[in-house]
């Protein structure tokens, strides 16, 4: 319900935030994603999806350095067993060792290594960092009904390549629909069959990119379904207690609200 | 402690006399929690628990937060990820601390706004709003230094763009400005001192509330009808008020758990609807962000620092009279400070004899486009400063001033207020008693 409000509300205010935000915003689609509402979670398979697509693809240029490996067995994570953990860090990363002056593989208590070849930035809180949703004017009601959109912001840029590119100063220029300003230095990381999903989901480029999307709000807020709970038992806890206190109000302040129609 | 009549502490028993005659600490807790209280209070006078709340949950969750925080521009941005990953409760603690700012400056604007409407700073309570005033002054500068603590792109900037202010001071600006970074631009030094004042102010703060809340018990409360609690005698006053506990304990703590289950709601599911998504990426001095916003509490003031640029008659004017001392940079800056001090200046300029808004017909139109003012500006602060923004900030900016300098002080003369009830307890029987016995005065609405 009070996602087709904001949808109508979002249509009829379009034509003047879609011309408020030509310049600043690119397209960003408002995908559904399962970890959204009061009550969402996280789609193990789909979280293990997206790791597969980060290790195979995203981690050749971007490092995650803030995530421990070993959090990746976190059970409202991707919920990987310890052991697969520990093969997963030996078989694809590589830290280096201050003890050994070398490196050496990865193990689960280390972090995601560090990696910022062509300068491409840390994805760990990329989820965070970035806002897919704006205004209209400033006033932030998009993001009250569709939340920040970091992830929709993510999976809108790695599924909005047009194919257009151009050389701007010696540096090649990619046209993309949701990056702000419409042209992007990465070039498009996916093509449609980049990794090869073990559950048999088929790795189109728009699948790939929620995956990896959704992944990376798991990276940034690994206690996303924590949050919710407490924040659930919170509010629930607060509405008994609130009723509680206002049925004492009533009934201490009785005797005198009598009392004045005396 | 309090003028008005009323029953105090008597030790009973061997023990309390013995305590009592070397330390009155029980009397003092028993005359603070018993205080007369004007009976006709309404629901705009439960923000005092909530600040209170608020600045206990602050400090604890503060206290907290620091036993895994480090001050150092290299680990800072690092130690907050580990708060948020690692510790138990962590992100939950951080969040709380995060949105209980945000609780915290709606709950003291709400109280601000209460107290120019009923006119509670007006004799004999300036001090009890002075004293608000630097409590305000103070929450505002440990919230800054506190969103400087995390070391995102924001917190750099922010503390950049706000240090500078002082840059603008003619003469002595710039040796101010490096003396309060501990260098020339904001670094290790600077996120030291300001870990340091972020843990030290929030005590003077919690200082400051124990003497506004002394004041207002030397005063009394004031309460809708701007009509003081009769002195005559105590059952007079006992007919205009009721003690504080548990008649506006409960009240106020029923406010309280209202408001934090809207609270909770956005620590559990939104909790970073109120930041900015630049503070999730490291500071980086070689790279600024397209556009610089402080938290929303902040943008008021930001919309009037930035409203009176080069262009402005006042500020050319400003600038020729001082021979060019006075700069449109810091024109701004003196305006925005200014913009607080005319606040707390307010109980010399308001010349109207009656206190509470409630009887003034035309100051109500006045102080609620004050009120719909401080949100334009608000939302002013956080559009760049380009088209038709720079407009709206400077009429914005130009009506708080009109409103404490001009508007005030006139109405006074002007305004031929409404009749006043007579006693508190005539407005409380209006309100609550049958309807033949409205004697005139109207009833409290929810709206006030």
């Amino acid at each position: 319900m009070l996602k087709k409000l904001a949808l109508a509300a979002t249509l009829a205010l379009a034509p003047v935030s879609g011309a408020y935000a030509a310049g600043a915003t690119g397209e960003v689609t408002n995908y559904d994603f399962s970890f959204e509402g009061a009550f969402g979670t996280f789609d193990q398979a789909q979280l293990q999806r997206g790791l597969q697509v980060y290790t195979q693809v995203c981690s050749a240029c971007h490092g995650m350095k803030y995530v421990p490996l070993r959090t990746l067995s976190a059970e409202d994570g991707p919920g990987m067993p310890e052991d697969q953990v520990r093969a997963y860090a030996e078989q694809f990363f590589e830290v280096y060792d201050d003890e050994l002056e070398d490196f050496r593989p990865a193990r689960p208590t280390d972090h995601f290594p560090e990696n910022n070849a062509a300068g491409a930035p840390d994805l760990s809180m990329m989820a965070k960092a970035r806002a897919g949703f704006h205004g209209p004017y400033g006033l932030g009601i998009n993001q009250f009904f569709k939340g920040m959109g970091g992830p929709e912001y993510i999976a809108s840029l790695l599924a909005g390549y047009t194919g257009e590119e151009k050389e701007e100063a010696g540096v090649i220029l990619y046209e993309n629909k949701a990056f702000p300003g419409g042209w992007i230095s990465m070039a498009p990381p996916l093509y449609g069959d980049d990794v090869e999903y073990s559950d048999e989901t088929e790795a189109t480029i728009e699948q790939q990119s929620q995956d990896v999307a959704a992944f990376l709000m798991w990276a940034a807020e690994p206690k996303l379904m924590a949050r919710k709970q407490a924040g659930f038992v919170g509010v629930v806890f607060l509405t008994v207690l609130s009723v509680l206190l206002y049925l004492t109000n009533k009934r201490l302040w009785a005797p005198v609200k009598a009392r004045a129609k005396e | 402690m309090s003028g008005i009549p009323h029953d105090h502490y008597e030790p009973s028993t061997g023990g309390e006399k013995w305590l009592h005659s070397r330390l009155p600490i029980v009397g003092l807790l028993y005359d603070t929690l018993m205080i007369p209280t004007p009976k006709n209070l309404n629901w705009m006078w439960i923000w005092g628990i909530v600040l209170t709340f608020c600045l206990a949950l602050q400090i604890i969750t503060g206290v907290v937060l620091v036993m895994h925080y480090t001050p150092h521009v290299d680990l800072a941005f690092a130690s907050v990820e580990h708060i948020m990953r690692n510790v138990n409760g962590g992100a939950m603690l951080r969040y709380l601390h995060m949105n209980g700012a945000s609780l915290f400056f709606v709950a003291v604007y709400a109280h601000i706004f209460r107290g120019l409407y009923y006119g509670s700073y007006k004799a004999p309570r300036e001090i009890t709003w002075i004293i608000g005033m630097l409590i305000y002054l103070l929450m505002m500068g440990t919230a800054f230094m506190g969103y400087v603590l995390p070391w995102g792109q924001m917190s750099f900037w922010g503390a950049t763009v706000i240090t500078g202010l002082f840059g603008a001071i003619p003469f002595i600006g710039e040796s101010i400005q490096t003396w309060l970074l501990g260098g020339p631009a904001v670094d290790n030094a600077t996120l030291n001192r300001f870990f340091s004042l972020h843990y030290l102010l929030p005590f003077v703060i919690a200082g400051l509330v124990i003497v506004h809340i002394w004041a207002f018990h030397t005063t009394g409360n004031n309460n809708p009808t701007g009509v003081e609690v009769r002195r005559t005698s105590k059952a007079d006053a006992e007919k205009d008020t009721l003690p504080f506990w548990p008649y506006f304990v409960i009240k106020d703590l029923f406010a309280l758990a209202v408001i934090l289950v809207v609270f909770f709601a956005v620590v559990g599911f939104m909790p970073n609807y109120l930041g900015h998504p630049d503070n999730y990426i490291e500071a980086n001095p070689l790279v600024t962000p397209a556009h610089i916003v402080p938290e929303w509490y902040f943008l008021p003031f930001y919309a009037i620092l930035r409203a009176f640029d080069g262009d402005v008659w006042v500020v050319i004017a400003a600038n020729f009279l001082t021979g060019g001392i006075v700069d449109a940079k810091f024109f701004g800056v003196l305006a925005m400070f200014g913009a607080i001090v005319v606040m707390a200046l307010v109980p010399w300029l308001d010349t109207s004899s009656v206190r509470s808004g409630r009887y003034r017909p035309m100051f109500k139109w006045w102080f609620w486009l004050f009120v719909v003012n401080f949100f334009v500006l608000m939302w002013v602060g956080a559009m760049p400063a380009e088209g038709i923004y720079p407009y709206i900030a400077l009429i914005g900016s130009t009506y708080w001033f009109a409103y404490f300098l001009v508007i005030l002080p006139l109405l006074g003369v002007l305004e031929k207020p409404l009749p006043q009830p007579d006693t508190i307890e005539e407005d409380f029987k209006a309100h609550y008693g049958k309807s033949s016995t409205n004697s005139g005065a109207p009833a409290a609405t929810p709206a006030e």
